[in-house]
């Protein structure tokens, strides 16, 4: 019964990163790589201090956008799962709130170009209101643009699994709260977010590793001028330096995993479906 | 009905902001699409006209467009009916344990984690050093797979946590064979799950860009067309070709929820026991 997945992942996940781990020791000439055993890639990895940047920059976008999406992505399923009270409503908002996610990223991000460019509606209307006197350059190609389009499309990762473990939280305990004297803020921090850590824990792994793991949206917002390890990876690859990209590849996969690994310790992910 | 409390008023305000975020730029391009022929990225419109959309059908010197979407959209079909088989026998075998079901669980994790970068950059050696040519129905089919099976797979999972054995145990009791048993009792029963499956399947493929950079070979899918486009149109074309690929993917979110809502109702209205254990 499990074949046809065991061939699929050991072809196309299982070989590719145990091709990554070689080629990651190979040499490169600039037309060509060679089989080779040498740790120059990752000397040469460790030595620069870009790399170190750009290391910095995945875990600042990575920890900026969970913290925005954590608190939106909580108070959107919160409202869904505690404020609307028939189903039927729960289950059309809810979709509402993930229709998008069913449509093309690229689009969603080139579609922030009308509304921050430079002559943009964010900028015109504020003119317009005379709060700024002159257009704001930094709202789009910028990090502030990279870490909105993150927010944009990654929320979703957040309410889904919160909303799911918010409706399985039995009601009779936020009665038995209330009963006992608790009020709102009470029963929020005591009863619903503890109740609510297995989809707050499940969203943080999508999250986290969507924007580590991310390319195209840090080169497209930003207009080419910020980086991450995604994008260093991929100028690596334009260049077919194949063996640093792949060295460079396996640093992040492994932060990845280790970030990962340390997330699940507080989650049973099976038993959370 | 008790009175809705204040902090009711003010979440519905944030919930209806949020889905002005979520929505509002889509359809600000939605809007600018129909630019005037003189228009430019942003407002002002200069006109309304369907200018753009007849560029997009006319002008093919960025590419080929078409024979992009056409490929997004067979690709799309294959992942899915592939997600979704895979996934019913995989969600199957789950069911209970067996040698390495602890592994392959972890490797499906790994799968969906996984920096899309490296099934691009892994795939693309993978085929270029045995030998093989990279295309988009073979190498970028797979490393597509590695996206949209997790999902299908963690839905699965999801479905058979709550799936009341005692069916199949009725069923095997009154001597249906394994197969009649998946056949007439347990598939049924999924039934609405799979559709939920299906639209992942076909969606996530669709929309695909990480993946199928370094294994779609010379011919490109449709977001890696639109991707080229980005960086050497820079006219409302762009924006048509936007709306247009939106309005696809709403037309199929929308046909999938419509089955789904029917195959709802038909049970509802037939009364069966089937499903029913299902929530």
């Amino acid at each position: 019964m499990v074949s046809p997945l065991v061939a699929v992942l050991l072809i196309f996940l299982v070989l590719p990163i145990v091709l990554i781990v070689i080629v990651s020791f190979w040499r490169a000439t600039e037309f060509s790589i060679i089989p080779a055993f040498e740790f120059d890639n990752y000397a040469f990895l460790f030595g620069s201090p870009v790399t170190y940047t750009v290391f910095f920059n995945t875990f600042k976008y990575a920890l900026i956008t969970w913290a925005c999406t954590l608190v939106i992505g909580f108070t959107v399923a919160y409202y869904l799962a505690f404020h609307i009270r028939t189903l039927t409503w729960q289950i059309a908002l809810f979709l509402l709130c993930t229709i998008p996610f069913w449509t093309s990223n690229i689009i969603r991000m080139i579609s922030w170009i009308p509304f921050l460019g430079r002559n943009g509606i964010a900028n015109s209307t504020l003119m317009s209101w005379g709060v700024i006197d002159e257009p704001i350059e930094w709202l789009l190609f910028s990090d502030f643009a990279v870490i909105l389009a993150f927010v944009h499309l990654y929320t979703l990762f957040m309410v889904v699994p919160i909303f799911n473990t918010m409706m399985r939280i039995d009601k009779a305990l936020i009665e038995a709260a209330r009963d006992a004297g608790a009020n709102g803020a009470q029963i929020l921090w005591n009863v619903i977010i503890p109740l609510t850590k297995p989809g707050i824990m499940i969203g943080t792994i999508f999250v986290v590793t969507l924007v580590m793991g991310d390319f195209i949206t840090v080169r497209f917002m930003s207009g080419s001028q910020s980086a991450n390890v995604g994008r260093l990876i991929s100028n690596d690859i334009a260049l077919l330096q194949y063996p640093s990209a792949s060295a460079t590849a396996i640093v992040l996969l492994l932060t990845v995993l280790i970030t990962i690994g340390i997330l699940l310790r507080f989650v049973d992910i099976r038993k959370e479906l | 009905m008790e009175p809705r409390p204040r902090s009711f008023y003010i979440l519905s305000a944030f919930f209806a902001l949020f889905i002005l975020f979520l929505y509002g730029p889509t359809l600000t391009i939605g809007i600018l699409s129909f630019q005037g022929e003189g228009g430019g990225l942003t407002f002002p419109m200069r006109g309304v006209s369907l200018y753009w959309f007849y560029d997009l059908f006319e002008q093919q010197a960025v590419g080929d467009i078409w024979g992009s979407f056409r490929r997004s959209f067979v690709l799309g079909l294959m992942v899915m009916v592939v997600t979704v088989v895979v996934s019913v026998m995989g969600g199957l075998a789950f069911r209970r344990k067996f040698p390495g079901s602890n592994i392959l669980f972890y490797l499906i994790i790994t799968s969906l984690v996984i920096p899309s970068i490296l099934i691009s950059l892994g795939v693309g050696l993978l085929f270029s050093q045995s030998g093989l040519d990279v295309h988009w129905s073979t190498s970028g089919f797979g490393a597509q797979l590695t996206w949209t099976l997790p999902f299908g797979l963690l839905i699965m999972f999801a479905v058979f946590n709550r799936f009341d054995k005692s069916y199949e145990e009725a069923a095997r009791d009154l001597g249906s064979t394994p197969w009649q048993t998946l056949r007439h009792v347990v598939l049924p029963i999924i039934a609405p799950s799979l559709i939920g499956v299906a639209l992942f399947g076909f969606t996530l493929s669709y929309d695909e860009f990480a993946r199928t950079l370094l294994t779609s070979g010379s011919y490109n899918t449709l977001p890696l067309e639109i991707y080229g486009m980005t960086t050497n149109v820079t006219s409302p074309v762009l924006y048509a070709l936007g709306t247009l690929t939106t309005v696809f993917s709403l037309i199929i979110i929308g046909a999938f929820l419509f089955v789904a809502l029917i195959a709802n109702k038909r049970r509802a209205r037939q009364d069966s026991d089937a499903g029913k254990g299902h929530l």
